[in-house]
């Protein structure tokens, strides 16, 4: 395998009383889905925040390509291709596909939008994802839960982003609907994206990842690719039942 | 939007059996004349609205920017420069209303719910509650003026409902307002300065607030200190009889200019049939609670509480 795109290197992160993260390393390639799993508390989202922008490590670096970053900022992690799909989307309901999908992308001439190009690259980009959307020009808010993600994932991909992190993407979705989103990840990470999903679905991280790496109270505890364990393995590992050896962050 | 056009469309029918001048053309150019104070300040109120916020201090601007225009006409300021500096003077408030709702992350209502007393206050202090009058004919042509067989008014309002509707609907500015009011966040995180956009669309309001400011203190060649009391909740109407929604992220400027109309219509019509206008009101609040009940009916059907 070749160098990981995406790396995580020793990072701490305190809450005053609280150590979140006590020295986390994770590496994530390009073309592979990654499976963060872990008990409440395990320091997955302080780890995602990180990666995102949204918090700034009291130590350890972050890794993205070839640049360095010691901290992102949300702008920061844009910049450098690291989109975030959070479980609420941030999608505007009121407003049609293309003006989601473009959103502070737009194409515009002298402050006016282009709106009959961008219908129609909105279009081109959401074929190319397979994701199925009959109409863009109908809201957001009509559409399916996998409709939707389908639509944030679109903008991400537009912006330029390379690395993709989902939180719990499938939380609260229909069968059909999560069959969509898992077919998208998949997809993403065949087109050579990197791609980290969050979940706590055991059927659902073995069915799409290809490494799983499990944390515990602030730590990896393991790192392992998901077709040389077993789901049992897993959870025991998740609950504290059993550690395994020689992989661990500290 | 079909719904509206039909309640104009049988509303002027009603009328023109009703009686015979109200499909003169003298009369039709009264209606759009009066209308045009209304229409201006509905447009802006549409814009804030859209982004999910409100402005009470529209009356109390029209009022404020009267007021300066009028002080700078009687100090011998040429009748334009006045105008302009009135109408800068409108978006400067709007600028700060703006900034209190986003750096000071103070509720709309309160913010502008201070601004509209806090103007009418000084109005009234500055003027001593008197009125100030005796303009040039340049500046009272802004109110009076007529352009052909046109009033002056009538053009500038549908100038600005024009203006408007381009802003809000093919620009990337009118689709940040509209994305502001259905989601804040997601415009945050797509790295919009969303502060800096709520400056923006209250400094629109504003100006619009002061256009009209401008129309009534020119047409009646007199700043008086309680113009446009109460106009807010005209505009606000107006708005949300268009189909403006308060939840914010929807709503569109044809429609504020034709609920505009039917208001005024309404308004017209029962004056030529010697109804008191008393009863205007009354007929406004009705029509603006019905026509937000059919229009919200799906939404209601979906919603729990």
């Amino acid at each position: 395998m070749s160098e990981a795109y995406l790396k995580a290197i020793e990072l701490h992160k305190d809450f005053g009383h609280v150590q979140a993260l006590r020295g986390v390393s994770v590496a994530a390639y390009e073309g592979e889905v990654l499976a963060i799993v872990g008990d409440n508390g395990a320091g997955k989202s302080t780890l995602i925040k990180i990666l995102s922008g949204v918090l700034r490590p009291d130590q350890g670096k972050i890794k993205v390509g070839d640049q360095e970053y010691t901290g992102l900022t949300t702008r920061g992690a844009i910049e450098a291709g690291v989109s975030t799909v959070y479980q609420d989307l941030a999608l505007g309901n009121t407003m049609d596909v293309t003006s989601n999908l473009f959103l502070g992308n737009e194409h515009s001439r002298f402050g006016f939008l282009k709106k009959k190009a961008m219908n129609k690259k909105a279009e081109e980009l959401l074929r190319n994802l397979d994701i199925r959307i009959p109409d863009v020009t109908i809201p957001v808010g009509n559409l399916s839960g996998g409709q939707r993600q389908g639509v944030a994932v679109a903008r991400l991909v537009n912006r330029g982003g390379k690395v993709f992190i989902f939180d719990e993407p499938t939380a609260a979705m229909g069968l059909n609907e999560t069959n969509a989103v898992l077919k998208l990840i998949r997809r993403l990470a065949s087109d050579g994206y990197v791609v980290i999903v969050i979940s706590h679905n055991m059927p659902q991280v073995f069915d799409i990842s290809d490494r799983i790496c499990i944390m515990r109270q602030g730590r990896v505890i393991g790192e392992m690719k998901t077709c040389e364990t077993t789901m049992d393995e897993v959870v025991s590992m998740i609950t504290g039942a059993k550690e395994k050896q020689g992989q661990a962050g500290a | 939007m079909i719904f509206l056009i039909t309640i104009l469309v049988v509303l002027i029918m009603v009328l023109s059996i009703a009686s015979p001048f109200f499909l003169s053309w003298k009369n039709c150019r009264n209606i759009l004349n009066q209308s045009a104070i209304y229409l201006v300040l509905s447009v802006g109120m549409t814009f804030v609205i859209c982004m999910g916020e409100i402005d009470l201090s529209v009356g109390a601007i029209i009022g404020f920017s009267g007021m300066i225009m009028g002080m700078l006409c009687v100090a011998g300021v040429p009748s334009l420069a006045a105008a302009l500096l009135g109408l800068a003077v409108s978006a400067l408030i709007g600028v700060v209303n703006g900034a209190l709702v986003a750096y000071g992350k103070i509720s709309s209502f309160i913010v502008t719910l201070a601004s509209m007393t806090v103007l009418r206050g000084v109005i009234l202090v500055w003027t001593n509650s008197k009125p100030i009058y005796g303009f040039s004919d340049i500046f009272t042509f802004l109110g009076s003026g007529k352009i052909g067989p046109i009033n002056v008014p009538i053009v500038l309002s549908l100038l600005i409902a024009v203006i408007g509707a381009v802003i809000l609907h093919k620009t990337v500015l009118g689709n940040y307002c509209l994305f502001c009011g259905t989601s804040a966040l997601a415009l945050n995180r797509s790295g919009v300065d969303v502060k800096k956009l709520k400056i923006v669309i209250y400094a629109i309001c504003g100006l619009c607030a002061g256009i009209a400011g401008m129309i009534v203190t020119a047409r009646l060649n007199s700043a008086e200190p309680l113009a446009g009391q109460g106009y807010e909740m005209d505009a606000i109407a107006a708005a949300v009889l268009g189909g403006t929604s308060m939840q914010g992220g929807k709503g569109n400027v044809a429609g504020t200019v034709v609920a505009c109309l039917i208001l005024n219509i309404l308004k017209n019509g029962l004056v030529l049939l010697s109804v008191s206008s008393h009863y205007q009101e009354v007929l406004t609040g009705v029509i603006l609670v019905i026509a937000v009940l059919i229009s919200e009916s799906n939404r209601r059907k979906r919603s729990e509480v």
